[in-house]
């Protein structure tokens, strides 16, 4: 194990992805992520590797699909508003099964929004995003260390299933400084031969082509029907989530990234008082695991959901509870942040609604 | 053990810089350490202000609302941040930008000359530093040799120059909190 630093999320970050092997960064700046990529432009021509800032999020996303066909190891980052201009590339991306990894370090939209933290991008990642039938898997770090911890899975997981892979973050991960250590890991070892990628014809092969472009609907069918046999192989093996003090929960809270961290405050604050809380935190939000969270919803009184967002895992959440048990959502929008407090308050009121004014009539309120 | 202190004055007063090197000692003692900056607009030309969070187990939550300590640079931060002091808890100010002093019973309020202290030194730039010696001498949070160590860690190396300074400082601040006021 490497010594403990202490940096900042997406110093983090970028400096993980330089030690998985970075062979290309293509981004544009925006807050609250540009520290990446001037940390990489430091560090890239002592180290290593290429990094350009493009005159855009459109230039920079496309600048990716290139790299990757190539077959090199390749990341872009950005915030909220880059993300959506970044759309269509990753459409493509991942129709034409390209491995990449790709960070939004999310701030307050709709719009431009705010600089400040949000969640509000969480449809956006989990459900599509662009257009048509594509998904990517999605880490949710919750701690600096995750930042960088992320990216090293993020890539091995892109090359295993040739699709692009985000980190979803925001901005007070981005911008927060916590102690963290870089792994032992050799991408010598650990990045896999690429042989379709467009690295020259050789004259023992046929050329290597990448599109997302099949104009027969029966050829793009075929694709499809790949991409969701890939997805669903995804689903059965890449799922990833914590619990905290689950065993002897009667409250279940939900949260990823930062708003979990808040609710790590919450439970706290909620034993103190007697109140048996615990944590269901999704590392994946896409695949989301939702057969896990329906044995715990089983178990607890209630769910509260918590989110920087209007209420979008929380349809996750509700899609894996299946009735189970009542669930409730809280959340602050536009770069607002619940604090520990209120959202002990508002799980305490519906503590109360579930549970009646004598014990816990729960069934009386599914 | 966990300490929750927030850190606010002016954008340029050095509140970033102090709550950095408050986060970076803990490290070296090794403590779980968070340190959040407000990174908004505030830090381009207003109030600006940082959490920073140590204690001995991993930190829960970055992003808190009541504070073991509040230190204030400004008026409008004291203003801000007197109510989210926890009873018993510890507010730390900078005397000489203060009209409207704190209020509160319940709290321990220690008042520090520090930029004067910090002009008799011959460079303002140090308030800063003076207000962390005064607050770790209210609250030992870590050791005032740590702080030195984690100056070399937090200033860039072309000032290392000044390290002598600031390590002054950082004396004066602990000499101008008098022995009898001791915070919880």
């Amino acid at each position: 194990m490497s010594e403990v630093l202490f940096m900042k999320g997406n110093e983090a970050l970028a400096e993980a992805a330089i030690r998985a092997g970075l062979d290309a960064y293509f981004g544009y700046p925006i807050t609250p992520q540009s520290e990446i990529l001037e940390y990489l432009t430091a560090q890239i021509p002592k180290r290593g590797g290429v990094v350009l800032q493009a005159e855009s999020e459109v230039a920079a996303i496309n600048m990716i699909y290139g790299a990757a066909g190539a077959g090199s190891r390749v990341m872009t980052t950005t915030s909220s508003p880059g993300f959506s201009l970044m759309q269509e590339g990753i459409s493509y991306i991942a129709s034409a099964q390209l491995p990449c990894l790709l960070a939004n370090v999310v701030r307050g939209g709709p719009g431009l929004g705010t600089i400040q933290p949000s969640q509000g991008d969480y449809f956006q990642a989990t459900k599509g995003g662009g257009h048509g039938d594509y998904y990517m898997i999605v880490l949710a770090p919750s701690t600096v260390q995750e930042m960088a911890d992320f990216v090293y899975l993020g890539f091995d997981l892109a090359d295993k299933y040739r699709t692009p892979v985000m980190i979803l973050a925001d901005g007070a991960l981005g911008q927060g400084m916590e102690k963290v250590t870089f792994p032992d890991y050799d991408p010598a070892a650990r990045k896999i031969a690429k042989p379709w990628a467009t690295t020259g014809k050789t004259p023992d092969r046929e050329r290597n082509v990448i599109t997302s472009l099949y104009l027969q609907p029966e050829k793009m069918e075929e694709l499809n029907l790949v991409l969701q046999k890939k997805y669903n192989t995804i689903r059965q093996n890449e799922i990833l989530w914590e619990e905290y003090l689950t065993d002897d929960a009667e409250v279940l809270f939900t949260a990823f990234g930062l708003a979990a961290r808040i609710v790590r405050k919450t439970i706290q604050l909620a034993r103190e008082k007697g109140i048996k809380a615990g944590l269901f935190r999704p590392k994946t939000v896409w695949p989301f695991p939702y057969k896990c969270l329906n044995e715990l919803a089983h178990q607890v009184d209630l769910i509260q959901d918590i989110e920087l967002n209007a209420g979008q895992m929380v349809e996750d959440v509700r899609l894996g509870v299946e009735g189970a048990t009542p669930v409730f959502f809280h959340g602050r929008m536009g770069g607002m942040i619940p604090t520990p407090e209120e959202v002990l308050e508002k799980m305490e009121a519906n503590l109360a609604t579930v549970r009646g004014r004598n014990g816990r009539p729960k069934e009386d309120v599914r | 053990m966990t300490e929750e202190t927030i850190i606010a004055g002016f954008g340029g007063q050095g509140v970033l810089s102090m709550g950095m090197l408050l986060a970076y000692g803990g490290v070296i003692e090794n403590q779980e350490v968070s340190w959040m900056p407000s990174y908004g607009p505030e830090m381009r030309g207003g109030t600006a202000n940082c959490i920073v969070i140590n204690g001995d187990e991993p930190i829960s939550s970055p992003i808190v609302s009541r504070f073991d300590s509040v230190v204030a640079f400004n008026q409008p931060s004291l203003d801000k941040f007197e109510a989210a002091v926890k009873p018993g808890g510890l507010l730390l100010y900078e005397e000489e930008a203060i009209l409207n002093p704190p209020t509160r019973t319940d709290i321990t309020i220690i008042a520090v000359p520090a930029a004067k202290a910090a002009i008799e030194l011959k460079n303002q730039k140090v308030t800063n530093l003076v207000m962390l010696g005064a607050f770790l001498k209210a609250k030992g949070i870590i050791k005032p040799q740590t702080a030195v160590k984690a100056l070399y860690k937090v200033l860039p190396e072309r000032h290392h120059k000044l390290i002598p300074l600031n390590e002054k400082a950082l004396k004066r601040g602990a000499e101008l909190v008098r022995g009898e006021i001791t915070a919880n």
